[in-house]
């Protein structure tokens, strides 16, 4: 009979029989013959894979969905083959760098972060918890069942029991104490426990057997083999719908996402690392693991579709719960053994998971988490205590009982709305988001610190919203209303059709979303993020890991530590004389008789810093090493510039770059500044060159005529006064030339006096044309003078305003054809301002002279025979005048039909803003 | 001795000086005041001395100096330029050209009327 002291007393046989092969294997470990260094114990290790999800949920999800329970099983089979590249590769760099936990993985790789780590962690521990409280709930339903033997029961709504009398905490206190005593006997630089292998190795043949001991006799005692079972099973039409895609909840998206998100989670599974990457001893055993382990997934699902069918067919009420099937079967039967059998096998496929993966998350938080914190408080004067061995055994214990205790806690505020398989499936999706960053990482050197934070942030924070809190919210234990209608309402933010997209199921959906928040964030902070040195540096030690077995440690810290220092350090933290031991290895392995002859160089420094990895992780171990080794004159800073040398080389062959090119431009630059002072020279030189010709003119007829008239006394008198004209008409002209020149000086150089007033345009015009007009009737030129009524004052220079008129009008005197010839002057009120034209009939001025009359010394008419009088600069002066006072001079000209010289002046005086401008552009 | 001058200048008044100074010496002159004319009188007026200006209309000084000298039938012509410009490299332009005499402006009366009279008085022996 099975009462309730019997079951207790069986189960406590099996722990003690699991502690009895733990302790030998311990034994024989540290007699250096290992029990557990064959590829097949590693297979069955792998085999914590499956926990009691599989052992009861896989019948409970082939009852509602089918085949539907394959891709868990599907996944890990496809990345079995991919073992012997990825695992091994993950093996081997965790050897090299002596990393101890998945945290510490990603830790070390993007720089040895301690924030990465930390938050490694605080994601597994959150992702994991939903799933060791599945186990609990598992263990506790199984134990209720079974105490009411032989009748069939439904496990009670554990919820409502009262702490002290819930079966099942008594259950997780069990699981804790049993953990550390499994887990933290010692501790121990590798972070290995071979003893515990053998258990774990051990549970899996349980389970195993207790699976298709079942399955066995359901299939060939209950019913004639599964021939008769399937053929039983056909007659009912909602079973013949399990065995296909059609009619069951499975289709083909989530069939592919479960089976990606299961190939992911036997890879990054915390208690998957820790047994197939710490624990591994010998990397060969991957070659037979990569067929065993599949097939051991093959033979644990063999009889779960004859198991579920028979369970089917036995409980057609729909009473019982598929998910205890596998129990209740043998339980139907009275088939006391088989019964108890069963409950070991799920207490075995329960506890084993519970075991693995509460230490590798406890070896997560007290090296990446509370270690780290703590070397930082100083107030606990970490450095200074003798041996920290205690206190680290001390913090992993503690995390232990509070991660077992965090799955207690979510079992009493979740565990019943949820069948097993979902909330294992949330662990799945969670640990996922590990994948970019580890793989990502092992495969890109391009990949950063930064890159890997963002990723696994925004992943983790989809998983939060998409998967975790409505698992909460349909627990009773958040609002349901954000789940429903979305966060503040809006139906873009529904946790489960988050931006509209609906149609897939919660795990397909989140693991959507967040794979591809995680993989962009990841890959694109990457790309944008320059990593630092010690991040390239492991970069390649990771990537680069299968074709350099023996990297270069380039970022050991190099220094002048004592051996003793060292030693005393490593002590400190593994117990002293786990480190005397450990030193005398390292030693007697570098061929010196005891560890005082060891030299203190930066491979010792490395071997301690690898050894104190193991017990605090790799970036503890580098903080705690690195405060011995800074004290040296060969300081951490020094090294850390020698290691820099290369980045800097790379930064200052940059700067250089940048200075050439600098330099490149200002060269430019001078040399066009230079071209244009030579064209200014030039043009000066011009300037002066043509002045002194036009001095020259007149003062050699003057000089002539001057001389004739000294040698000559007896000259005529109309000979004499005609000689005496052309000089006094000769040195007019010098003069008005001189003039003419220091006033384009004066005006150009801005020196000029402007006497601007308020002036009455019309006066000017027509005093203007009162003045020459003799000049014109002398010619026989008609003058004509078109004003209007009113023309508005102006602000200007009268006097200079008289010259533009005055010379524009002697032009056109000049210009014009005697007798016959017509001028006319217009004044107009344009939109520009005052407007005043200049019309004459003479020959015209071509269009290539139209800008060249405005130039010094240039002057229309050099084609006849005769020059023309004039100095060449009336018309410059002029338009310098002009835009003094804001406005333009222009000339419109056809040849041979006359040219109309133009000028507008605003209303408005600028002549103080224009200065400037006038300066600029006279020249 | 009576000999052709001719004048090129686009200053009436210097042409007016030069024609006063060169006729009272005894010669007789005619006057241009571009380079198209120059060249023209020079084949027509066939002077033994071309008093020649450089900053000229159309065609200027120089070019003319070097039309001259590029035509046979003025093998006995002197050329005397008179002009403002009298930077060392324009006066070696123009000995390049084939000026005999380079005089810049403004020019003493004397000086003028000696050279053209040195100018002249080697010309004889071969105009004999």
């Amino acid at each position: 009979m099975l009462t309730g002291s019997v079951i207790v007393l069986a189960s406590f046989i099996y722990v003690g029989l699991l502690f009895a092969i733990a302790y030998y294997g311990d034994k024989r470990a540290d007699a250096g013959r290992s029990i557990i260094a064959n590829p097949y114990i590693y297979a069955l290790s792998l085999a914590v894979y499956c926990t009691s999800w599989t052992f009861y949920g896989s019948v409970g999800r082939a009852a509602t969905s089918g085949i539907g329970f394959l891709p868990i099983y599907l996944g890990p089979t496809l990345t079995a083959m991919l073992w012997g590249y990825v695992l091994l590769k993950m093996v081997r760099i965790s050897k090299a760098n002596r990393i101890t936990s998945i945290a510490d993985f990603v830790a070390s790789r993007y720089g040895k972060s301690q924030l990465l780590g930390g938050l490694v962690t605080v994601i597994a521990v959150i992702g994991i918890v939903p799933y060791i409280s599945l186990q609990l709930k598992a263990v506790s339903n199984s134990f209720s069942i079974i105490l009411k033997y032989p009748a069939i029961a439904t496990p009670d709504n554990e919820a409502m029991i009262p702490l002290l009398a819930d079966n099942t905490f008594y259950i997780a206190l069990l699981l804790a104490i049993f953990t550390i005593l499994f887990g933290t006997r010692h501790l121990d630089a590798s972070e290995r426990h071979e003893g515990l292998v053998a258990a774990i190795a051990f549970e899996s043949v349980v389970k195993l057997f207790a699976f298709i001991a079942v399955g066995v006799y359901v299939t060939y005692v209950l019913y004639d083999g599964f021939a008769d079972i399937f053929s039983s099973a056909i007659e009912y039409p909602q079973l013949v719908k399990l065995l296909d895609f059609g009619g069951t909840s499975v289709d083909y998206a989530s069939w592919a996402s479960l089976t990606f998100l299961s190939m992911l989670a036997i890879l990054f599974l915390p208690r998957q690392f820790q047994i197939a990457v710490v624990e591994n001893v010998d990397e060969r055993h991957l070659k037979k693991a990569v067929w065993l382990f599949p097939l051991y997934l093959l033979a644990i699902n063999i009889f779960v579709l004859p198991i579920t069918f028979a369970g089917l067919m036995h409980f057609p009420a729909g009473n019982v719960d598929a998910d205890t099937f596998v129990l209740n079967l043998p339980i139907a039967q009275q088939q006391s053994l088989l019964t108890l059998i069963v409950f070991i096998g799920g207490l075995s496929a329960a506890t084993g998971m519970v075991i693995v993966e509460t230490i590798a998350l406890s070896t997560m938080v007290c090296n990446n988490l509370v270690m780290p914190v703590l070397l930082r408080l100083n107030v606990l004067h970490l450095h200074e205590r003798a041996d920290l061995s205690t206190l680290i055994v001390g913090i992993r214990r503690g995390a232990i009982i509070g991660v077992i205790m965090l799955g207690y806690a979510y079992f009493r505020l979740a565990g019943e709305a949820y069948a097993l398989v979902s909330i294992g499936l949330i662990s799945f999706a969670a640990v996922a988001q590990f994948a970019p960053a580890i793989l990502g990482g092992m495969f890109w050197k391009g990949a950063t610190r930064r890159g890997a934070i963002c990723g696994l942030l925004t992943g983790f924070a989809v998983w939060t919203y998409t998967l975790l809190l409505p698992s909460f919210a349909k627990s009773g234990w958040l609002p349901i209303e954000f789940v429903e209608h979305g966060l503040f309402g809006m139906t873009l933010l529904k946790p489960l059709e988050l931006f509209g997209l609906g149609g897939l199921d919660d795990i397909t959906h989140c693991l959507f979303w967040s794979m591809f928040c995680n993989i962009g964030a990841f890959i694109a902070v990457s790309l944008v993020t320059t990593p630092s040195f010690a991040e390239q540096v492991q970069a390649a030690l990771f990537v680069d890991a299968h074709s350099a077995p023996r990297p270069q440690r380039a970022e050991s810290l190099r220094g002048d530590a004592s051996v003793n220092e060292l030693m005393t350090l490593v002590g400190r933290f593994l117990g002293q004389r786990r480190a005397r031991v450990a030193f005398a290895a390292y030693a007697q392995k570098r061929g010196t008789r005891s560890a005082r002859e060891l030299k203190p160089d930066a491979d010792l420094i490395h071997f301690a810093e690898t050894l104190l990895a193991g017990a605090i992780g790799a970036g503890s171990a580098r903080v705690v090493v690195a405060s011995i080794v800074q004290e040296e004159p060969l300081g951490i800073d020094k090294v850390m510039n020698i290691l820099d040398e290369t980045s800097q080389a790379l930064a200052h062959s940059r700067e250089l770059e940048q200075k050439s090119r600098e330099l490149e431009i200002a060269t430019e630059e001078l040399r066009s500044a230079n071209q244009r002072l030579q064209e200014l020279d030039r043009l000066k030189d011009d300037f002066v060159s043509t002045v002194t010709h036009e001095l020259r003119t007149p003062l050699t007829s003057i000089r002539a005529f001057s001389e004739i008239l000294q040698d000559n006394p007896a000259l005529e008198l109309t000979q004499r006064e005609k000689f005496l004209g052309i000089i006094t008409r000769e040195s007019e002209r010098l003069t008005r030339l001189i003039n003419q020149v220091l006033d384009l000086a004066k005006i150009e150089s801005g020196n000029a006096e402007w006497r601007t007033a308020d002036i009455d345009v019309r006066e000017v015009i027509e005093d203007a044309l009162s003045s020459t007009s003799q000049l014109f009737s002398d010619n026989g030129i008609t003058l004509e003078l078109r004003l209007p009524d009113a023309l508005p004052r102006i602000s200007a220079d009268r006097d200079r305003l008289m010259q533009v008129m005055l010379n524009l009008l002697s032009n056109a005197a000049k210009y014009c054809h005697n007798n016959g010839g017509q001028v006319i002057v217009t004044g107009a009120l344009t939109p520009d301002g005052l407007r005043v034209d200049v019309a004459d009939n003479g020959a015209g001025i071509s269009a290539d002279d139209q800008h060249v009359i405005f130039e010094k010394f240039r002057q229309v008419g050099d084609t006849l025979t005769q020059k023309p009088h004039g100095t060449g600069l009336g018309l410059p002066i002029c338009r310098q005048i002009v835009q003094h006072f804001g406005g333009r001079l222009w000339v419109e000209s056809t040849p041979g039909r006359g040219a109309t010289f133009s000028f507008v002046l605003p209303l408005g005086s600028r002549a103080g803003n224009e200065t400037a401008a006038a300066r600029k552009f006279g020249t | 001795m009576t000999r052709r001058i001719l004048i090129v200048d686009d200053e009436l008044n210097i042409v007016t000086s030069l024609d006063f100074l060169l006729k009272s010496e005894g010669h007789e002159v005619a006057t241009a005041h571009n380079g198209g004319e120059a060249l023209q009188q020079a084949a027509t007026f066939r002077p033994h001395l071309v008093v020649l200006d450089v900053m000229l209309p159309v065609i200027d000084g120089f070019e003319v100096c070097r039309r001259l000298r590029a035509d046979p039938s003025q093998r006995s012509l002197k050329i005397l330029i008179l002009t403002a410009r009298g930077r060392a490299a324009e006066r070696e332009r123009g000995h390049a050209e084939g000026a005999d005499v380079y005089m810049t402006k403004p020019f003493a009366t004397r000086d003028l009327v000696a050279r053209v009279r040195e100018l002249l008085r080697c010309d004889e022996p071969g105009n004999a």
